[in-house]
């Protein structure tokens, strides 16, 4: 005969401190994901140990919590929440979309005598061929590479993100497709080497990626350090803990090379800080959560930043 | 772009709530201290100088000209208010005080100084007064709040007089940026065009009508922000003592 141990859990509303329910005779496998509030959708339901810390996760038990028998959880309503892939898939397809919508010089963008023309530079086409490409390769990725570690982010996300993307978007697709567009000073030489670059970390890119993903088994959340692999595009790993924005940023920094840009410039200057920002982030996770994180990695720029 | 500040600076200078656990240190106070007392020095010598141009001119007409230059030399010294959120010594968001700080900066460089046709517009009047009694009475505030020595009639010149002069001070800004629109339009003022080397054309005109068109869903929330404060600031007058 074992001894059951009972918990004792009250609920407490992390802003106000209120307190919303009370049970007793709680079992020790009871976890977050059996307390719901029947009028919200639980994505939206966070429970936490400390009312401005983070959420416990679907698998915290409450035998292995640091609680005493009386837990303590603190209750909050995120908000309206949009799955992750959704948001992605939305943010991507309006700049595939609105990118083209320009190429093709569609009515009521430029003069009306060039509605319907096509530039006369080629490097337009193969700017929008990169372009499309890019998008298209984002959204592939969010259907078939991704393993995302929140299901939802709160509803007023999309509206930002897309207004970012797209925004952006219709600006230099603008000025590219543009009658008026003035192809790159250097000519061939420098389009040839703007596209090296912008292929080459294109598929580093599309490789950590696929790294990332074959660190994390189909369905969970588990988190590893990434290490190199096989494939060379992946040994940056040595110097960088988030390569992927490091080749993202490489591949933007080849396509204002291409078009000679400015818009695009400020598009990879923008994305770039944000970038650096959420590398800091993850590096700073990586050294918290494993002791032995290798030391010689920075955040997105080896040795830099 | 507003002519009061809004009541985010306020946390280390009000007394709302608990006192802050740690403020600025020693070096920090006495340094923000000369530079409130020198804002307010600088300000005073702006509303001086109004004065006594009205009263040599016996007219509204062009009193810009009399104070242009502390106009431009203490509003733009209030970019050193950013430095001091940055720093850490001024407990207040960086976005929120750049953006109000550039703004102001703004209307006084690209848009007053370099539109000459609208320096003589009675508009100007309106936001310069606008912003020189809001800042003597802001930064006096905060002078006081450094030296826990705060009157209530300073605290309650603050939250009281921005009901008048943010209105005052935004329809003045607006009428200015009006005013210089069909000079901008003409001459195209800081615009480019096409085609150009960077494939990157900026209107300067349309930018101006943008400005202006976001003042509409800004200036209500930076108003009704400054209110709620008051009401939170002035609300409990019974239970303040009148000096600190």
């Amino acid at each position: 005969l074992s001894a059951v141990v009972f918990f004792e859990v009250e609920i407490l509303d992390a802003k106000t401190k209120d307190k919303l329910c009370f049970l007793d005779k709680v079992r020790s496998h009871f976890s977050s994901n059996c307390l719901h509030y029947p009028q919200w959708y639980p994505a939206r339901q966070s429970i936490r140990l400390d009312p401005k810390g983070k959420s416990l996760k679907d698998e915290d038990v409450l035998q292995h919590l640091p609680v005493g028998t009386t837990a303590t959880f603190y209750f909050r309503d995120l908000g309206a929440q949009i799955s992750w892939v959704t948001v992605f898939l939305t943010e991507y397809t309006g700049p595939l979309v609105i990118y083209l919508m320009f190429y093709f010089r569609v009515p009521f963008i430029y003069a009306p005598k060039y509605d319907f023309t096509t530039s006369k530079h080629w490097v337009v086409h193969l700017a929008c061929m990169c372009h499309s490409f890019h998008y298209v390769k984002r959204l592939l990725e969010t259907l078939f590479v991704h393993r995302f570690s929140h299901g939802t982010m709160p509803l007023r996300n999309i509206f930002k993100n897309c207004t970012y993307y797209w925004g952006f978007a219709a600006w230099m697709a603008y000025y590219i497709n543009h009658p008026l567009y003035t192809p790159p000073i250097y000519g061939e030489q420098q389009i040839r080497l703007a596209l090296i670059i912008f292929l080459f970390c294109q598929i580093g890119n599309f490789s950590i990626h696929v790294a990332l993903r074959n660190l994390r088994p189909p369905g969970s959340k588990t988190r590893k350090i990434p290490y190199p692999t096989k494939n060379p595009f992946t040994w940056i790993f040595l110097l960088v803990s988030c390569p992927n924005y490091t080749y993202e940023l490489g591949s933007w920094l080849g396509f204002t090379l291409m078009t000679q840009c400015l818009p695009v410039a400020f598009f990879t200057l923008v994305g770039f800080i944000q970038m650096t920002v959420w590398a800091k982030g993850k590096h700073r996770s990586y050294l918290k959560e494993f002791r032995d994180y290798p030391p010689l990695r920075s955040p997105i720029l080896p040795f830099i930043l | 772009m507003s002519a009061a500040a809004p009541g985010t600076s306020k946390a280390a200078h009000s007394e709302v709530g608990p006192k802050k656990k740690k403020g600025p240190g020693a070096l920090a106070t006495a340094y923000l201290v000369i530079y409130n007392v020198v804002m307010t020095a600088g300000w005073l010598v702006i509303a001086v100088g109004l004065v006594r141009a009205y009263l040599a001119r016996g007219s509204y007409h062009g009193l810009y000209y009399s104070i242009e230059k502390p106009l431009k030399f203490f509003q733009t010294g209030a970019i050193l208010e950013i430095l001091h959120c940055a720093v850490g010594i001024v407990p207040s968001s960086v976005v929120l005080t750049g953006f109000q700080v550039m703004s102001r900066v703004f209307l006084t460089w690209a848009v007053t100084h370099s539109v000459r046709e609208v320096q003589s517009e009675d508009s100007v009047l309106l936001f310069v007064t606008a912003w020189t009694i809001t800042e003597i009475i802001r930064y006096s505030f905060y002078t006081f709040s450094l030296l826990n020595h705060l009157p209530y009639l300073i605290k309650w010149a603050r939250y009281t007089f921005f009901i008048v002069l943010y209105p005052m001070g935004v329809t003045g800004e607006l009428l200015t940026i009006y005013a210089a629109l069909p000079y901008v339009q003409k001459t195209g003022l800081y615009s480019v065009t096409l085609p150009n080397k960077y494939n990157f054309s900026f209107d300067y005109y349309t930018f101006l009508i943008l400005v202006m068109i976001s003042y509409i869903p800004l200036f209500p929330q930076l108003y009704f922000h400054m209110i709620r404060q008051r009401k939170k600031v002035l609300g409990h007058i019974e239970d303040y003592s009148k000096v600190e």
